[in-house]
């Protein structure tokens, strides 16, 4: 029941915020055009055949990121407007309320990702297998619970937005650009193929474009695997550092 | 009065923050049923010790009991114990009244019937029921601070802390605030732990009186007691005479200071 009532929170704050959810649409719909029709002719040549359909699960993962972590990082306005106090002196563990948020924020990110879901294929992308769509879903929503936790994880040790353009630029960035969501994986240089492999999120693109096209980098037991448990790891990561807040 | 049990009971308490000291060393008691207030300038440690009495800060030492808990090693039985309207906003404002107040049901575990019900008989109290499926946002300051201490009312804590509850708030409100707090206090022997700035209200509420200052209790009685100890005539003549006419200056954390902002730019 706490848990259900804080996910609901945080499913009605999203709901209430129209601007944002319009707003955090811009940015997918931006590379899906420039990247894919920009880039669309290129990849051809070079035999990599259709761009939008390669970089289609890629963009969506990406919002899925953003909304991720920036839900799991609404911790920290809650800190500020003083809301965070109000369920730190409840009489429910920190873990209850560590999961209510974070299950609510993953929720709404897999929203997120199925709104840009919607948004790729008005733009020309098409799904090979629609079956496979409930799977895409469960992975859509493994990358959403992994980054929802990290925001929440991070923004335990944040007291104000000032570092937030740090975590955006030297994390949450780099995980996105080189994590193959916008190129693929063969034949890049060493260093790239390494850094790539290190980065959660490449195991999330590659999964859901096994799902939606069939086409996979890594195989779909080590995906899931390495979701799985690099989710449980900041899952547990971030209720330790939410159970330490002091306010 | 005096047959009633102990029900907080600090003993030299410290706090510290890197040098400075917030709380240092201050022991005192409150027995169930009183009504206890805590006075002093800003700055001098009143929410400090509130936060470590609600397990929201951890005290540099000393040792506290709250209804014979530990705030430090029996949190979630504290948390139990006690209900509070904190000094700033803590609101969702992105709910509504009746949401706000829901969800502190729910985090209570207050049975659903009977928090549907005291939902309504509080909000009507505080005046908000005609707007209980407003977002928190539209809310003026007075009415924020009216929801808040409807909702630090909604379990029936044993233990009720009141942190400065009435600041910003009009006579009207404040004096209506005061007889509920007054009657719960009667009927249900609610403990109230009371800050505040306005020295009649905490003549006219408290059995008993603590004076803060520079993280150091500098004297504690009844009403009458400190006047007299002070040759004063009236509570705040008696306040001036134990922490001296200069005025304070408060250190603000970061989010202290963008909640007081938010604070003045909503009245």
């Amino acid at each position: 029941m706490t848990i259900y009532i804080l996910w609901l929170r945080q499913l009605k704050r999203y709901a209430r915020s129209r601007t944002r959810i319009i707003g955090s649409l811009g940015q997918p719909l931006l590379f899906l055009v420039a990247l894919g029709f920009g880039f669309g002719p290129v990849y051809a040549q070079a035999g990599g055949g259709n761009y939008m359909q390669f970089l289609a699960p890629g963009v969506i993962a990406m919002s899925i990121l953003f909304t991720a972590v920036f839900s799991g990082m609404e911790i920290i306005w809650d800190r500020q407007f003083g809301f965070l106090k109000e369920t730190l002196v409840a009489p429910v563990s920190r873990f209850t309320i560590m999961l209510g948020r974070t299950l609510g924020g993953a929720t709404v990110a897999v929203i997120q990702g199925l709104i840009v879901l919607t948004l790729t294929i008005l733009i020309g992308f098409r799904p090979e297998n629609w079956a496979m769509l409930p799977v895409a879903i469960l992975v859509m929503f493994l990358i959403s619970l992994l980054f929802t936790a990290m925001g929440t994880a991070i923004a335990s040790k944040l007291e104000d937005f000032q570092g937030f353009q740090l975590i955006m630029n030297f994390l949450v960035m780099p995980l996105f650009f080189l994590s193959g969501a916008l190129f693929p994986l063969d034949n890049v240089p060493m260093a790239l193929t390494i850094i790539s492999r290190l980065d959660p999120l490449s195991y999330g693109v590659d999964a859901l474009r096994a799902m939606l096209l069939g086409t996979h980098h890594f195989s779909l037991m080590t995906d899931f695997a390495v979701l799985g448990v690099v989710t449980a790891f900041f899952l547990a990561l971030g209720s330790y550092l939410f159970s330490k807040i002091q306010v | 009065m005096t047959d009633q049990p102990v029900i907080i009971d600090v003993k030299n308490l410290v706090k510290k923050f890197g040098d400075f000291v917030a709380v240092d060393g201050i022991s005192f008691e409150v027995k169930a049923g009183e009504i206890f207030a805590f006075l002093g300038p800003n700055g001098a440690g009143k929410t400090t010790t509130i936060k470590m009495l609600t397990t929201l800060l951890k005290p540099t030492s000393g040792d506290i009991r709250l209804n014979g808990h530990d705030p430090m090693h029996d949190q979630a039985a504290v948390r139990r114990t006690f209900g509070i309207v904190f000094q700033d906003p803590s609101l969702d404002d992105e709910l509504t009244a009746w949401e706000n107040l829901e969800l502190h049901g729910v985090l209570y575990s207050v049975e659903k019937k009977l928090r549907r019900a005291r939902m309504e008989e509080l909000l009507k109290i505080v005046e908000l029921y005609d707007r209980k499926d407003d977002l928190v946002k539209k809310f003026s300051g007075g009415m924020r601070r009216r929801l808040e201490i409807a909702r630090g009312l909604l379990h029936h804590p044993k233990i009720l802390f009141l942190d400065e509850p009435t600041l910003g708030l009009d006579p009207q409100t404040r004096n209506h605030l005061w007889s509920y707090v007054k009657n719960l206090n009667e009927k249900e022997n609610i403990t109230v732990f009371l800050t505040t700035h306005y020295m009649e209200e905490a003549d006219r509420m408290a059995s008993r009186i603590a004076v803060i200052d520079h993280g150091k209790i500098v004297a504690s009685g009844s009403s009458a007691e400190l006047k007299q100890k002070t040759n004063t005539d009236n509570l705040e003549d008696a306040f001036l005479a134990f922490t001296g006419h200069a005025i304070r200056e408060e250190e603000m954390t970061k989010g202290d200071n963008f909640r007081a902002h938010m604070r003045i730019m909503r009245k």
